[in-house]
């Protein structure tokens, strides 16, 4: 699958950490970046939250969209996930993982509210519909 | 505050004869067990070699063990639940009142699938994947060892359950409101939560562990496509038990705080929504059935291979059509819950959806029946359990699909129809699967085959003993028969189900004849013995090692380079003929220590769980600190591994090729 | 047949893809497969999500989340989670520098930070307790309570599994095991600020909303 010699430990930034020595400014500077991009995205979610410069509808999605990038920072500039080849396995779990998150979460939402919305009205009708 | 919480003496059935006599057959059997390995002196030994053991090997052979002992006790129940249909027609009520008949029918489905199915296909993974993959053990060896000891401690108990207090009467997949604390005020549905969470944690380090050892822990050479079959099965089926069961154990969280905390989640006061639990529950259930098959397609894929003589038909197909099973197992759950209410677009989605995963099987089958075709078939005992397999789970599959049309379902949902389809599946898939495993890799972990005869009369015996018991379930199934009734009132429908209780008896004599071949190989196994490692001239790498393999599995790390690694060493080494004595170097090889970590984590899990159960506050807390102890102890060991010197090794194998030659 | 040790005569030329070079080194082993851990507790956090999510408006005639929640209070716990997987940062780094004596300090650092999350989340939850809006209210408060409590729960545990892991590396010594236990950590670590990412960005900022 990769053309590698080495696969990486999710999280390391290298294939070995003991083999190269990380300088010290690179490293903190990876990290502090992260940090900054995850602040201003994390001030800017507030902000959205609250504001009411915005299209109201239109906020869960910017939302959203801002908690994604949050956790790109993340995984790019804390956990070191890249797209090298050295990091193909590493990648492909966390699609996986993120695959059945969206399955489970999207598939239960549209399945949750369409029975809500079949059984709805009265909760002893409901009840009793519900013998299986 | 009562010190022991809700238990008392009034939790010991004495006015149930069944479930005490029972009880009491199963306490003896115990004791009679520990006191035979005691006065026989064998502790040191179980110790030491068993239950302490971080060796795949070992782990996977007391999955099997767990699991065979399990089948028993799931099939006393189906031979309870037959007789008594087979009987309680009309006015009359049978023997088993409807409070234990409950019981039953849940304890059967739980054991069953949680504590039969699940431990012997984990048990079967966990013993031959390392050696397919050439490798000396599992990625996790400790983890490994705790996994099975907490699957374990969720089967101690379930049958603790059957002596002091009562199990679930929900069936075995506890849909609320019946199973909040309002409608099921006792201990039952607990023991269930409870038994479930803790072996639900044991599985899902199993998935990580095979997960991980798949993917980073292969011998030099062996790319994914040179993989045999069955690691790719195991993959996708660990890949789901990762995913699957930490859903299972939120939903059971969530049904937990209900009953313990009053919270609401699914409750009918507090707009709590039970329909949600159904929901989740098959989020997980759907991917659950395919951990169970995938496995045991992987196994048929190497049973035919093997002996048709013929390397496995359209590998890439296979493998391909195993991941796509893996992804489409988590888009097809809601169709067990057709009838709930949900809109034509839903139903129809999830029809649809369930009718193409059908086709990634289908291709599975063509390959399988494509090897056979112009292979020189050996007919030995696992490949009937094979063919059998290959009639007997397109039919149920093929009722499956039928099921898979809402219009269809919407008669058919809950009804015996239901019950015959999964059984066929089940049965005819996963049953028959880890009975030809069993077969098959029995001499690659004891050194002797099992009796050939013996296994056919089983085989046979299964085969017909399931089509009797199963078949009349169909046509109960359409003549508008519900499942799970303690008692019926329409006489046409006892022919039937008395048919049904006939075919009960013949698996169950199918059943005494495994019994009798293991008791009959083991007094006959000189004569049975596997001297070359090699009985069925096999494909793949585990039939490289000596029957049993020596702890560390390989004296060298093989170097593959190729598919069908073994064979295609065995054809070159005859096509050249001549041997040159290789001096090989043995290098000291260090190998996982044996920890008690695993044995003791389950002890405190068992008296964690049982407090639980019992609301006994401070024995579960005492529990929970035992368990975070033992952690704590494992964490600061000084020594994880031994070396084995090379010169033991060397000894090993120089006798190994000894007894090859000779 | 001298098949075993045959084949190791394979001499090999062309360096090896990372499938075909044999087992992987043990830390990269422990890495993924604390890493595949990860992603099964965030799948489990996905149930905990979606129950949140169809539960969240029935509130039973009880208070609503943009009744009970407080901003403040949550940027707050973001800026500590978020400032103390900064500080786990470092102490990685320091770790793999050998520069004991700041790793020492960057835990500590995470701790209060970790600390100063959970106790501010207990506040909040004691506060919401105080005025009757119970978990036992309502289905809402249910999955909220077992939503946001299972991270808090996580992260308590991982306060301890620090805890534990500063010990290890005061008793045992930096040694291989313990930096694949400490990688282990940070992993846990930053996956925890990934989840409240979706937390405060679902349940508080999107909760508040009417």
């Amino acid at each position: 699958m990769s053309d590698t010699q080495y696969d990486r430990a999710p999280g390391d930034r290298f294939a070995f950490s003991e083999l190269k020595v990380e300088e010290a400014g690179s490293g903190v500077l990876v990290y502090t970046i992260g940090l900054v991009l995850a602040v201003i995205l994390t001030a800017t979610s507030f902000w959205v939250a609250n504001t009411s410069l915005l299209w109201a509808p239109g906020i869960p999605l910017g939302l959203a969209t801002l908690a994604i990038a949050q956790m790109g920072v993340h995984l790019v500039f804390f956990l070191h996930i890249t797209t090298g080849p050295d990091n193909t396995n590493n990648v492909l779990a966390l699609a996986f993982g993120v695959l059945i998150v969206a399955l489970v979460v999207a598939g239960s939402l549209w399945i949750m509210s369409d029975l809500n919305a079949n059984m709805m009205p009265p909760t002893e009708f409901m009840n009793s519909q519900m013998q299986h | 505050m009562n010190l022991l919480g809700k238990l008392d003496w009034g939790a010991i059935p004495f006015d149930q004869p069944i479930v005490m006599g029972a009880s009491a057959g199963m306490i003896l059997a115990v004791v009679f067990v520990l006191s035979w390995v005691t006065l026989k002196g064998y502790w040191p030994y179980l110790w030491k070699e068993w239950l302490t053991s971080v060796d795949h090997k070992r782990i996977g052979v007391m999955y099997i063990v767990l699991a065979l002992l399990m089948l028993l006790r799931g099939f006393a129940d189906a031979i309870m639940m037959r007789s008594q249909q087979a009987v309680a027609a009309g006015g009359a009520q049978g023997y088993l009142p409807p409070e234990h008949f409950d019981q039953i029918f849940s304890a059967h489905g739980t054991i069953m699938i949680f504590f039969m199915a699940m431990p012997f296909v984990i048990g079967l993974m966990n013993f031959v994947v390392p050696l397919q993959l050439g490798v000396r053990d599992m990625a996790f060896p400790t983890l490994n060892s705790v996994a099975l000891w907490l699957t374990a401690s969720g089967i101690l108990l379930v049958n603790i359950s059957l002596v002091v207090g009562e199990f679930a009467k929900t069936g075995w997949v506890a849909y609320p409101p019946l199973s909040e604390l309002e409608f099921s005020p006792g201990v039952g549905v607990d023991y269930y939560l409870w038994a479930l969470q803790i072996s639900g944690v044991g599985t899902l380090l199993t998935g990580i562990n095979f997960v991980t050892t798949i993917l980073k822990v292969r011998s030099p050479g062996m790319a994914y496509m040179r993989m045999p079959v069955f690691c790719w099965t195991a993959l996708a089926a660990n890949l789901l038990i990762v995913a699957a069961f930490p859903i299972l154990t939120a939903t059971f969280a969530m049904l937990l705080l209900d009953r313990y905390l009053d919270f609401h989640f699914f409750s009918v006061e507090g707009q709590g929504n039970a329909m949600m639990y159904v929901n989740l529950f098959w989020v997980w259930g759907h991917p659950e059935v395919y951990i169970l098959i995938l496995p045991a397609f992987g196994i048929f894929s190497e049973v035919i291979a093997t002996f048709s003589g013929k390397p496995l038909f359209g590998y890439r197909s296979m493998v391909a059509a195993t991941m796509a099973i893996c992804v489409l197992s988590f888009l097809v759950w809601l169709h067990h819950f057709f009838t709930m209410g949900a809109s034509a677009n839903v139903n129809g989605f999830f029809g649809v959806m369930t009718m193409i995963i059908a086709v990634p099987t289908g291709v599975k089958v063509f390959n399988w029946l494509f090897t056979m075709y112009g292979g020189r078939v050996r007919f030995t005992v696992p490949v009937l359990w094979s063919i059998g397999f290959m009639v007997t789970f397109v039919i149920g599959g093929m009722t499956g699909v039928l099921l898979a049309v809402p219009p269809a379902d919407f008669q058919l949902h809950n009804s015996l129809f239901l019950v015959a389809h999964f059984h066929n599946v089940i049965i005819g898939g996963v049953v028959f699967g880890v009975m030809a495993g069993y077969t098959y890799w029995f001499p690659k972990a004891f050194g002797f085959k099992l009796d050939e005869r013996w296994g056919k009369a089983s085989f046979w015996c299964w085969l017909i003993g399931f089509y009797v018991a199963f078949m009349p379930l169909y046509v109960l199934g359409l003549m508008g028969m519900t499942r799970r009734m303690q008692h019926y009132d329409n006489l046409a429908w006892q022919p039937w189900l008395l048919l049904a209780a006939i075919g009960v008896a013949v698996i169950l004599v199918g059943i005494a004849c495994q019994v009798v071949q293991l008791v009959v190989s083991i007094r006959a196994r000189a004569q049975l013995r596997d001297v070359t490692g090699d009985p069925w001239n096999g494909r793949t790498l585990e039939w490289s090692t000596a029957s049993p393999p020596p702890a560390w599995n390989f004296a060298v790390l093989p170097c593959v380079a190729e598919r069908d690694t073994y064979w295609m060493r065995k054809q070159r080494a005859r096509a050249t003929h001549d041997q040159p004595a290789q001096a090989v170097e043995y290098k000291p090889i260090e190998m996982p220590k044996n920890t008690p970590t695993g044995f003791v984590t389950a002890f405190f899990a068992v008296v964690t769980g049982f407090a639980l159960i019992w609301h006994i506050w401070w024995m579960a807390g005492l529990g929970a600190i035992g368990a975070f102890a033992t952690l704590l102890a494992f964490a600061f060991r000084d020594q994880e591994e031994i070396e084995i010197p090379g010169e033991e090794i060397a000894r090993s194998d120089r006798a190994r090729q000894a007894e090859i030659a000779g | 047949m001298n098949i075993a040790t045959t084949i190791d005569a394979v001499h090999r030329e062309a360096p090896l893809s990372a499938s075909e070079a044999g087992p992987a080194p043990k830390r990269i082993v422990v890495a993924f497969g604390f890493w595949t851990f990860l992603l099964s507790d965030i799948v489990m956090f996905a149930a905990l999500f979606a129950a949140y999510a169809v539960l969240v408006r029935a509130t039973a005639g009880g208070p609503t989340g943009a009744q009970l929640f407080n901003q403040a209070s949550v940027a707050v716990e973001t800026a500590c989670l978020l400032a103390s997987s900064y500080t786990c940062g470092m102490m990685s780094l320091a770790v793999n520098q050998r520069h004991h004596g700041a790793a020492y300090l960057f835990a500590g650092i995470t701790f209060a930070l970790g600390a100063t999350f959970l106790a501010l989340e207990i506040r909040e939850f004691a506060g919401m307790i105080a005025i009757g809006a119970t978990p036992q209210r309502s289905a809402f408060l249910s999955a909220f309570f077992t939503l946001v409590g299972c991270h808090g729960l996580h992260v308590a545990a991982g306060l301890i599994w620090l805890a534990v892991m500063v010990a290890q590396v005061a008793i045992k010594g930096p040694r291989p095991n313990v930096k694949r236990r400490l990688l282990c950590f940070t992993l846990f670590w930053h996956a925890l600020d990934i989840i409240w990412v979706a937390l405060f960005t679902v349940v508080y900022l999107m909760g508040v909303r009417p």
